[in-house]
């Protein structure tokens, strides 16, 4: 891990702005308040390639209160909404 | 003795390419379009390898997993599985993977080795991998996997070429005795471990330049920014309605001409009679009246398969999402209301990839309510007959407006009928969750382009000579017996059963300001909306008597108040007027209930709409 994101304070990727680049530390699914269970909306999203360590950037987001985001996940862009972003916890 | 048939399944994420492959290997022409979840039926196919195998190859719904999450990973789950009724396991499972975005493959592929099949990694798209200068050792990695590794290039002649030559290598020496399966759901645990033991293989055997896609990165800074983005979709929108008019105008005259002509042409050549009747009044005034329609249909699947091959529709998904969430809609629901833009019915299968069953069902209820191509008949010939097709500010075409106008109709109408849906019976609703894969931008390959407005318009064509053409038998039948009694002086037309079914009908609809020609066009338009068009044109030509040779909007400018018209678009926003959607309605939610549901709920807003419509209308003096 390198320096820059020792010293970042971990946030939830629901929270980032557009621009945002970090690296997932963990996933949280019990936080997030999505209609899935836990272990399914965790699932999903590992599915998707949201796993520990991989690198996101926040690409684009929608118009109605910058919902949904598109993010960069590795070399794909995956389009989620933030209430499901806030199961991705980055630095 | 002959080699028993070999059985080969595609399976893999969405959008890898599955149906490119099998289209290539089996000549078929199924469904191919740059977005996630385009096939969500099973299809199987047929060819023979180079060494003369005979093989069977099935095309299955993409999918992330085996855990089959809605209805379409659920095919694809009990196929591999061999749990599908009436089906064996296949011989050979042929992994396919987009190779410039193989992270999800592998992990896919980790967990199918674990269902004992043979299996094969086609790294499909390889020219795009090449050219973005992503480089595969293959060696390695089918060392690394355990399987086999081929590339392929599913759209490009000859790009199966060592796909097919390795299927003859591995079904010489296929076991015959079966693998174990020891597959099993896995739970998170497992997964994250699997996407790493995935991601360690690739770092391993795959080098990544690190630049991604800079045309996908440039377009998308424009089609998916906030507000530009909106923008854009409007004006896709926009413009894709005024085609339809303007474009197909010339070619539609030149239609109509050719049937006016044929029509005369009948005419004169036939002794007057019953025969001269049914192929003047029956045949060319009826069937006709639809078959001119074509080129606006052409035009508007030439949009759809534009779009759907670019890579825009998971963009437009993405843009409306928040809207569609507002009307209590899964984020999933936008492309199969899109899809029911051309044709409610492949709309509603479509619905297949969303993984929650209300959520499915709000969406399967009020997809027919987005305006279908076999309404673009009756909306045209309505709109060409009373609206003037003079401009509005200078550009904008008035017809082409309206038009607009219907279609949003369309849309804010099953929003706001979700919306209740949602708010009356499903008050625990909570927001269904979006996440989609937005694939990078393709260049429309203008093959596929062609072949999918041919299959589109044979379609179209096939109808009218089998559905509409029978109902218009019909029609022309009751329109011309009993015939009239010797020396009477009103139309032959009113002493007919179609005038005596209309007028039996016509008081309940008089309230919307239908007469007894529309009421009785609407009986047979119950089975395609196209065919009231026609059922209009021939019940007009007859009473018109021999000489009629007018087009079918000029009578109807004639006979109609404008009240009345407007009523009759506003009951084709709503009307449930179509037996095939029912029908697929009715098999996909595996129920007649819900059936009548969607059939009694649009009659009603039909009926309450026209009834609106007709009365301000009239109050407004255009009755
Ligand atoms: N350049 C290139 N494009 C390809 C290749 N194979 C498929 N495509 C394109 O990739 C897109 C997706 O192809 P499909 O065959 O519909 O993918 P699928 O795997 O069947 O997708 P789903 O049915 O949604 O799971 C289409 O736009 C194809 O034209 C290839 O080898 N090279
Ligand atoms: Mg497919």
């Amino acid at each position: 891990m390198t320096d820059t994101n020792e010293t970042r304070p971990q946030m939830p990727l629901g929270l980032a702005q557009r621009g945002y680049s970090g690296i997932i530390q963990h996933l949280s699914a019990k936080d997030a308040g999505s209609a899935l269970s836990d272990i399914e909306l965790e699932s999903r999203l590992i599915e998707l390639g949201f796993v520990e360590g991989a690198r996101v950037e926040v690409l684009h987001e929608g118009l109605v209160g910058r919902d949904p985001i598109a993010v960069r996940v590795d070399n794909i862009t995956i389009a989620v909404r933030r209430r499901e972003a806030m199961a991705i916890i980055v630095a | 003795m002959e080699a028993p048939l070999l059985h080969l399944a595609l399976v893999g994420t969405p959008n890898s390419g599955k149906t490119s492959l099998f289209n290539a290997l089996t000549g078929s022409r199924q469904k191919v379009a740059n977005y996630p979840g385009v096939t969500v039926e099973r299809k199987e196919g047929f060819f023979v390898t180079p060494l003369g195998r005979q093989v069977s190859v099935v095309d299955l719904p993409g999918t992330y997993s085996l855990r089959g999450r809605s209805p379409d990973e659920e095919i694809t789950r009990d196929f591999v599985l061999g749990k599908a009724s009436g089906e064996s396991v296949p011989d050979l499972v042929l992994c396919v993977a987009d190779s410039t975005n193989l992270r999800l493959t592998i992990r896919l592929l980790l967990e199918l080795k674990r269902t004992g099949r043979p299996m094969v990694l086609v790294l499909n798209m390889f020219d795009i991998a090449a050219r973005r200068g992503i480089n595969v050792d293959a060696e390695r990695l089918a060392k690394e996997l355990g399987v086999p590794v081929v590339t392929s290039i599913a759209v490009r002649k000859g790009g199966t070429a060592d796909l097919l030559t390795l299927t003859d290598d591995i079904s010489a020496g296929l076991a015959a005795e079966p693998q174990e399966n020891s597959w099993r759901a896995l739970g998170v645990g497992e997964l994250r471990a699997t996407q790493r033991e995935a991601d360690r293989i690739i770092a391993d055997c795959v080098s990544l330049p690190s630049r991604p896609d800079t045309w996908t990165a440039r377009i998308d800074a424009v089609v998916l920014h906030p507000v530009a983005g909106l923008l854009v979709l409007a004006l896709i929108l926009f413009v894709m309605f005024q085609a339809v008019f303007a474009w197909a105008q010339p070619l539609m005259q030149l239609l109509n001409s050719g049937f006016d002509a044929l029509g005369e042409f009948v005419h004169a050549s036939l002794p007057a009679g019953l025969l001269q009747s049914f192929l003047q009044n029956g045949v060319i005034s009826g069937v006709g009246s639809v078959i001119v329609f074509l080129p606006q249909i052409i035009i508007i699947f030439l949009f759809i398969l534009l779009l759907e091959d670019f890579g825009y529709m998971a963009r437009a998904a993405f843009l409306m999402d928040r809207i569609m969430g507002g009307a209590g809609l899964h984020g999933r629901a936008f492309i199969p209301l899109l899809s029911s833009f051309a044709c409610a019915i492949p709309g509603i299968m479509a619905t297949r990839v969303i993984d929650n069953k209300r959520d499915r069902l709000t969406t399967i209820l009020i997809a027919p309510l987005m305006t279908c191509s076999a309404r673009i008949p009756v909306y045209t010939l309505i709109i060409s007959a009373f609206i003037p097709a003079r401009d509005v500010w200078g550009f904008i075409n008035l017809q082409g407006l309206v038009m607009f106008g219907l279609y949003a109709a369309g849309i804010v109408s099953a929003l706001l009928v979700s919306f209740l849906i949602k708010f009356f019976m499903l008050r625990d609703y909570a927001p269904a969750p979006f996440m989609l894969e937005l694939p990078d931008y393709k260049m429309p390959r203008p093959k596929s382009i062609a072949i999918g407005v041919y299959t589109r318009a044979k379609m179209f064509l096939h109808r009218a000579g089998t559905t509409i053409f029978s109902m218009m038998v019909l029609i022309w039948f009751l329109a011309s017996f009993p015939q009239p009694p010797a020396g009477a002086t009103e139309p032959a037309i009113e002493f007919s059963l179609a005038a005596i079914i209309g007028k039996a009908i016509a008081p309940l609809l008089a309230p919307v300001g239908f007469n007894w020609q529309i009421a009785v066009a609407l009986i047979p338009g119950m089975a395609a909306r196209e065919v009231a068009v026609a059922a209009l044109g021939t019940v007009y030509a007859i009473e018109g008597g021999k000489e009629a040779a007018e087009q079918i909007g000029q009578v109807l400018a004639t006979k109609w108040s404008l009240a009345t018209a407007l009523s009759m678009l506003a009951w084709y926003i709503f009307a449930p007027q179509c037996a095939s959607t029912l029908a697929v309605i009715r098999r996909e939610t595996g129920s007649w209930t819900w059936m009548a549901v969607t059939f009694t709920y649009m009659l009603v807003l039909a009926y309450a709409a026209s009834l609106v419509t007709y009365n301000v209308a009239v109050a407004l003096g255009a009755g």
